[in-house]
C-alpha cells in the first residue's frame, strides 16, 4: 500500500465510501421490512401506515388492541396449537431419520453416496407447488389428506434435508477410526453412537432440528393442499388474512414470528459458536 | 479386510435406508402419482365405453352412423340420471369449447324421449352433432393414455386430422408464462448478484466481530417467516403504504400520483429479491472468506489499480460463489409460488401460480400435472448442474 | 474433542421423560383435533359470515348441541368437486351461489333433498309454495337475495360523483382504479349493460359469440385499471384504503361498512345484478344426518329472515318478507338498504343461474386466459 500513488488512495477511498453506502442500503433493504411491521402492529388505528399521532409518539396512537384480538381469537389459538403440534412431530420424525441417514452417508463405505444424497436433498429444491400437488393426489388416495398425519408427514419430508445437511456438515472430517476404536473397546453400536458421535454432532442435530421446525412453522402450501379446517396453522391463517382482509392483527402475529425467528437464529448461532470453539474442530 | 468393509457398508446402508424409504413413500411416490396424472386420464374412457368402441370404427370425417348416435344418447342419458354427466362434459369441453353445454343440453332434451331417429333428434337439438369436430372431441377425450396435457401446456393442439399445430392465439398463455417465469428468475438472479456481491465482500473482509454482526443482519430475514416478509412488503408498497407516503411527503410525487408498487410485477420483483438475497450472499461469503486479501494487496503493490486487481485477481477467485449463489437463487425463483400469489396481482404471476390455479380452481388436474412435470424437469436439470458444479454436500445452511 | 464428551448428552432418564411428554402432548392434541364432533359449514367470511353465525349457526348449536365449525370460501364448485372426486369430503354444508347450486346438484356433487322435507311457513304454507319461484333446487332451498352493485368512497370524489353503471366504465370522466370480482359472472353482464344493452336482452346477447366478444371488449377498456378481488370482504377494505376509487361489491358488505364503521361509501344501484344463495350438503359427507338437520334448520323462515337483521340481504321465502325490520345492533331500518327495495330496482338485472350453469366453464376458462394476457 505504501507504494500506491496518491490518486489510487483517493479513488480507493471514494470507492470504499460508495461500497459502504451500497452495502448499507442493501442491508436496510434486507432488514427494514421486518422492522417496519413491529411499530405498526401497535397502531391504534386499523391502518398500515404511520399515523400522525404515531409519528408524534403520542401514546394514544399506540395500543395493544391487535395483540388482544390475536390472543383472544379462538382461530389464532387453534392455529398456534396446530403449528406447534405439527412442527414438533414433523421435526421429531425429520431429526430421527435425518441423523441416522447422515451417519450412514458420512461413512466412506456407503455405496452410491452422491446419488442418495441428492435424492434426500431433493425435497428442498423441488418447487413447493409440485410437491404439494403430488401429495394432494397421493395422500388423498391413502386417505390421509385432511388429517394432521398427512401434514406432519409432508412437513417431515420437507425438514429432512435440513437435518441431513447440518449433521453432515458437523461430520465432515470426523475420524471413522474413533468409531472403530470405540467398538474394539467393546462398545456396542448404540453406546459408541451415544458416547462418541452424538456429542460431536449434537450442535448439528440441534441446528438441523431448529431449521426443520422453522421450515414447518413457516410452511403454508402443503397445508393449503392437505389441511382442512382442523389443520389450520399460523401461516395458513395469515395466508387467508393477507389475501382477503389484512387486519392489523396479522402485523401482531408477524411481530411474534419475527421474535421467534430471532430466538431460533440466536440459538443456532450460539450452537455454531460452541461447535467452532471446540478443540480439533475448526469449523 | 473384505468382511469389515462389507459390515461397514451394510451398516451405512441400514442407517440410510429408513430415510430413503420415508422420502420414497412421502415424497417420490406423490411426484410419481402426479406424473401419472399428466398422461393417464381414464375418466371419459370409463364413462363412455360403448360410444368409444363404436367411434373406433368411425372414419373421423363423415357424420357417424345412427347406431353411434343411439349408443352415445343412451350412455349420456344414463350418466345424467346418475348425476355423473357434468364431469364427463367438462372434460370433453376442454378439447372443444362449447361441448359442455351441448352435451348437457342434449342429455336433458333426450331424457324421456324415444325418437325414431336419434341422429335427427340430436342434430335438431344442437347442429354441432353434424360436425366431425364434436365427435373427434369425444373420441380424444376418451383416450386413456394421452399427450394432450403436454401439448396444451406447450400451447399446441391437434387439428382434426391429428397433426400437431399451434394453439389459437387467444389461448396461447402457457409458453409466454413459462418464458416470463424464466425471465423474471433471471432478472432476480442478476439483481441479487449485483446487490449481494458488495455485501458479501464487505462481510468477508471485515473484522471477525463486525463480520458476525453483519452476517446476523443477513440471517435475520433468512429465518423470518416468508409470510411475514411478504406482508411487510404489502404494508410498505401499497397505495397508502409507507413508501408512497414517504414519496408524497418528500414531494417526489403528488397525492394523486401515488405509484402502483404492489399487486403487479414490481411487487413480485421487489419482494422476491429481498426474500432470495440471503441465498446469494451466503454462498458468496463462504467462497470470499477463503480468498486471502494478500492477493489483492500483492496486485496493488505491483502497481495495479483496485479495479484491475479486482477484475484480474479477486473476481475470478470468487466465481465459484457466484455460480453457487446464482444457481441457487435461479432454481428457487423458478418455482416460487407464495410471494407472487400474494403480491403479484394479475401481471406478477409465475408458472407455479398457474399450476395452483389448475389444481384448485379449474380442476384441470391433468394440465396442472403436465405443467408441473415440465417445471420439475427444468428445476431438476438445474439442480444436477448445481450438484456437478458446487456439490450438494457443500451446501451450508449458515 | 473427547474432553467435551458428555457435554451434549442429556441424562438418559430425562431424555425419556422429554420424549414421552412430547408424545403425550402430540397425541393428546392431535386426537382432540381429529375427534371434534360437529359439522363444517362453509360460508363467505367477513360481515356476511358474522351475520350468518349470529342468525343461524349459533342458534342451531344452542338448539341441537351440534357444533358448527365455520370455514370461509369465495364461491365456486372447485373445492367441493375436488373433495368428491378424491373421496375425502371434509366440508358438510356449503352456502353456494344459486348457479353453482344448480350445477352442483346436476353433477351429483350435492346431496338431494326433497323440498317437502323443508319446514313450512309459519302459516302452514308448504315450503315449495313459500319459496319465490326458482329459488330452490333438488338439493335444497334458497337463503337470501343479495346484489352485486358498485360502490365508491365519497372522499375519492370531492367533485362530481359517479351515478350510473356507465360511469364505472368511464375512465376519462372518473379516473382511478376499479375493483372487480375475479370471475366472469356479473362482470360480463355489467359490461354489456354499460355498453348499452337493455337489461332484458343481456343474456340473449351473451348467448351469441359476438355478444361475449362485445362484453370482453368493453372490459378491455378498463382492464389496465382493474384490481381483482376474490373475497367479499376485500372491496370495502380497498375502498376504505382508497386502493381503488370504486369497486363492485356485495351490497351487504358495503352496508355494514357504512352502518357499523361509518365509512363514507355510496352504493350505485344502477345496473345492479341480483342473485341469491342456497345452502346445500356436499355429496358423500360422513356426517349426513347432522348436515341434514342443519340444512332444515337453516331453511326455516325465521333463520333466513334473521340474516336480514345483521346484513342487508332479504329472504327468498315469501313469508319472510314481513319479517324485515331494523338492524339488530344499530336499529337502522333495513328496508331501503335491501337490493329488492323498489327505489333500488330502476335498472336491475336478475342473474340467470341456468344460463350460467351452461356457460360458466367455458367463460371461466376464457376469462382466465384473458386475465393472464
Amino acid at each position: 500500500m505504501r507504494h500506491a500513488t496518491a490518486s489510487f488512495e483517493f479513488s480507493e477511498r471514494v470507492g470504499r465510501a460508495v461500497h459502504l453506502a451500497v452495502c448499507g442500503a442493501v442491508l436496510v433493504f434486507l432488514v427494514a421490512p421486518m422492522l417496519v411491521v413491529i411499530p405498526l402492529s401497535f397502531n391504534a388505528e386499523p391502518y398500515f401506515t404511520f399515523t400522525e399521532g404515531m409519528l408524534r409518539l403520542d401514546s394514544d396512537a399506540y395500543s395493544l388492541r391487535w395483540y388482544r384480538g390475536v390472543v383472544e381469537g379462538a382461530e389464532w389459538r387453534l392455529a398456534l396449537v396446530n403449528s406447534i403440534v405439527i412442527g414438533v412431530a414433523a421435526t421429531a420424525i425429520a431429526t430421527t431419520l435425518g441423523v441416522l441417514a447422515a451417519l450412514g452417508l458420512a461413512n466412506p463405505a456407503m455405496p452410491g453416496r452422491g446419488f442418495v444424497t441428492s435424492l434426500l436433498i431433493s425435497p428442498m429444491v423441488t418447487p413447493i407447488i409440485i410437491s404439494a400437488a403430488g401429495m394432494f393426489f397421493f395422500y388423498s388416495k391413502l386417505g390421509i389428506a385432511q388429517t394432521h398425519l398427512g401434514v406432519i408427514l409432508a412437513h417431515a419430508v420437507f425438514g429432512t434435508p435440513f437435518v441431513v445437511i447440518s449433521v453432515t456438515a458437523t461430520l465432515v472430517g470426523f475420524d471413522q477410526n474413533l468409531v472403530k476404536a470405540g467398538a474394539s473397546l467393546g462398545g456396542g453400536p448404540f453406546l459408541v453412537f451415544r458416547r462418541i458421535q452424538l456429542p460431536l454432532i449434537a450442535p448439528g442435530v440441534i441446528s438441523g432440528a431448529l431449521f426443520a421446525f422453522a421450515a414447518s412453522f413457516d410452511e403454508v402450501v402443503a397445508v393449503l393442499f392437505l389441511g382442512g379446517l382442523q389443520q389450520r396453522t399460523v401461516p395458513r391463517q395469515m395466508w387467508t388474512g393477507i389475501r382477503e382482509e389484512i387486519s392489523p392483527e396479522i402485523l401482531a402475529v408477524a411481530t411474534f414470528l419475527v421474535m421467534l425467528a430471532l430466538i431460533l437464529l440466536g440459538t443456532v448461532e450460539w450452537l455454531r459458536g460452541r461447535a467452532s470453539t471446540k478443540p480439533g474442530n475448526a469449523d | 479386510m473384505a468382511r469389515p468393509l462389507r459390515g461397514a457398508r451394510l451398516r451405512a446402508v441400514a442407517l440410510t435406508l429408513p430415510l430413503v424409504a420415508f422420502v420414497a413413500v412421502t415424497f417420490i411416490a406423490p411426484l410419481g402419482s402426479m406424473l401419472v396424472r399428466s398422461f393417464y386420464e381414464p375418466h371419459v374412457a370409463d364413462a363412455l365405453p360403448r360410444t368409444l368402441a363404436a367411434l373406433r370404427a368411425w372414419d373421423g370425417s363423415s357424420v357417424p352412423s345412427e347406431d353411434t348416435f343411439r349408443i352415445l344418447a343412451t350412455e349420456l342419458r344414463w350418466l345424467d340420471e346418475q348425476r355423473k354427466l357434468g364431469a364427463v362434459a367438462t372434460r370433453v369441453n376442454r378439447l372443444e369449447s362449447g361441448m359442455r353445454s351441448t352435451i348437457m343440453d342434449t342429455a336433458d332434451a333426450l331424457s324421456s324421449a324415444e325418437p325414431g331417429s336419434w341422429r335427427e333428434a340430436m342434430i335438431a337439438r344442437d347442429p354441432i352433432w353434424e360436425e366431425p369436430s364434436a365427435w373427434l372431441a369425444v373420441r380424444r377425450a376418451g383416450e386413456r393414455y394421452t399427450m394432450r396435457h403436454y401439448l396444451n401446456a406447450l400451447d399446441l393442439d391437434r387439428d382434426p386430422s391429428g397433426n400437431i399445430v399451434a394453439q389459437s392465439p387467444d389461448r396461447r398463455i402457457y409458453l409466454p408464462l413459462l418464458l416470463r417465469t424464466l425471465g423474471v428468475s433471471l432478472a432476480i438472479t442478476i439483481i441479487c448478484l449485483i446487490l449481494g456481491y458488495p455485501v458479501a465482500y464487505l462481510i468477508a473482509n471485515a473484522s471477525p466481530a463486525r463480520s458476525n454482526l453483519l452476517l446476523l443482519l443477513v440471517l435475520v430475514p433468512f429465518w423470518t417467516s416468508l409470510l411475514v416478509r411478504t406482508t411487510s412488503w404489502i404494508v410498505l408498497l401499497q397505495n397508502q403504504g409507507v413508501v408512497n407516503d414517504l414519496l408524497v411527503a418528500a414531494g417526489v410525487i403528488g397525492e394523486d400520483g401515488r405509484l402502483a408498487l404492489v399487486y403487479n410485477m414490481v411487487g413480485t420483483l421487489v419482494a422476491m429479491t429481498q426474500v432470495l438475497l440471503p441465498f446469494m450472499i451466503l454462498p458468496l461469503y463462504a467462497v470470499m472468506r477463503s480468498i486471502s486479501p494478500t492477493y489483492l494487496r500483492a496486485a496493488s503493490s505491483l502497481g495495479a489499480t483496485f479495479r484491475q486487481g479486482f477484475v484480474r485477481v479477486y473476481w475470478p477467485q470468487s466465481l465459484p460463489g457466484v455460480a453457487a449463489g446464482s444457481l441457487l437463487v435461479f432454481i428457487l425463483s423458478i418455482g416460487y409460488y407464495i410471494t407472487p400469489a400474494l403480491v403479484g396481482g394479475r401481471t406478477g404471476q409465475l408458472i407455479s401460480n398457474m399450476i395452483a390455479y389448475h389444481m384448485q380452481e379449474s380442476l384441470n388436474w391433468g394440465l396442472a400435472a403436465a405443467l408441473g412435470v415440465i417445471l420439475l424437469v427444468t428445476v431438476m436439470s438445474l439442480y444436477l448442474v448445481y450438484n456437478r458444479l458446487v456439490g450438494i454436500e457443500r451446501m451450508r445452511l449458515s | 474433542m473427547m474432553g467435551n464428551r458428555g457435554e451434549w448428552t442429556v441424562p438418559p432418564r430425562r431424555q425419556k421423560n422429554i420424549f414421552s411428554a412430547l408424545l403425550v402432548t402430540t397425541l393428546g392434541v392431535w386426537s382432540a383435533g381429529c375427534g371434534t364432533e360437529g359439522i363444517t359449514v362453509v360460508s363467505w367470511g367477513g360481515s356476511y359470515e358474522a351475520a350468518a353465525r349470529k342468525a343461524i349457526f349459533e342458534p342451531f348449536t344452542a338448539e341441537t348441541g351440534i357444533e358448527v365449525h365455520v370455514e370461509s370460501f369465495n364461491g365456486g364448485l372447485a373445492q367441493i368437486r375436488a373433495q368428491v372426486e378424491t373421496g375425502n369430503v371434509h366440508w358438510d354444508v356449503v352456502d353456494l351461489e344459486f348457479g353453482d347450486a344448480v350445477k352442483g346438484c346436476d353433477e351429483g356433487l350435492l346431496e338431494v333433498i326433497d323440498i317437502d322435507e323443508l319446514p313450512p311457513a309459519p302459516d302452514g304454507t308448504p315450503a315449495r309454495d313459500d319459496y319465490f319461484e326458482g329459488t330452490y333446487t333438488d338439493c335444497g332451498g334458497g337463503l337470501v337475495y343479495y346484489s352485486t352493485a358498485y360502490a365508491y368512497n365519497r372522499e375519492s370524489f370531492p367533485g362530481e360523483r359517479p351515478s350510473t353503471l356507465e360511469d364505472f366504465f368511464d375512465l376519462a370522466k372518473f379516473p382511478g382504479r376499479r375493483g372487480m370480482r375475479r370471475v366472469p359472472l356479473v362482470n360480463l353482464e355489467m359490461a354489456l349493460m354499460a355498453d348499452g344493452v337493455p337489461t332484458e336482452e343481456v343474456y340473449a346477447v351473451l348467448d351469441t359469440p359476438d355478444g361475449v366478444d362485445r362484453a370482453f371488449r368493453k372490459l378491455d377498456t378498463i382492464k389496465s385499471e382493474v384490481v381483482w378481488w376474490e373475497a367479499g370482504a376485500q372491496p370495502p377494505q380497498m375502498l376504505a384504503d382508497q386502493e381503488v376509487a370504486m369497486s363492485t361489491a356485495y351490497n351487504g358488505r358495503i352496508f355494514n361498512a357504512q352502518i357499523l364503521e361509518g365509512q363514507p361509501f355510496t352504493i350505485v344501484w344502477d345496473g345492479q345484478v341480483l342473485d341469491y344463495g342456497q345452502t346445500a350438503i356436499v355429496a358423500g359427507t360422513p356426517r349426513l344426518e347432522a348436515a341434514r338437520q342443519f340444512l332444515i334448520f337453516a331453511s326455516r323462515v325465521d333463520s333466513i329472515a334473521a340474516i336480514g337483521r345483521y346484513i342487508a340481504y332479504s329472504p327468498t321465502r315469501r313469508s319472510g318478507m314481513s319479517l324485515i325490520g331494523t338492524h339488530a345492533e344499530t336499529g337502522v331500518d333495513m328496508r331501503p338498504h335491501m337490493p329488492s327495495a323498489p327505489e333500488n330496482l330502476t335498472r336491475a338485472l336478475r342473474n340467470d343461474p341456468v344460463w350460467w350453469t351452461n356457460h360458466a366453464e367455458e367463460l371461466t376458462e376464457r376469462f382466465s386466459a384473458w386475465l393472464a394476457r
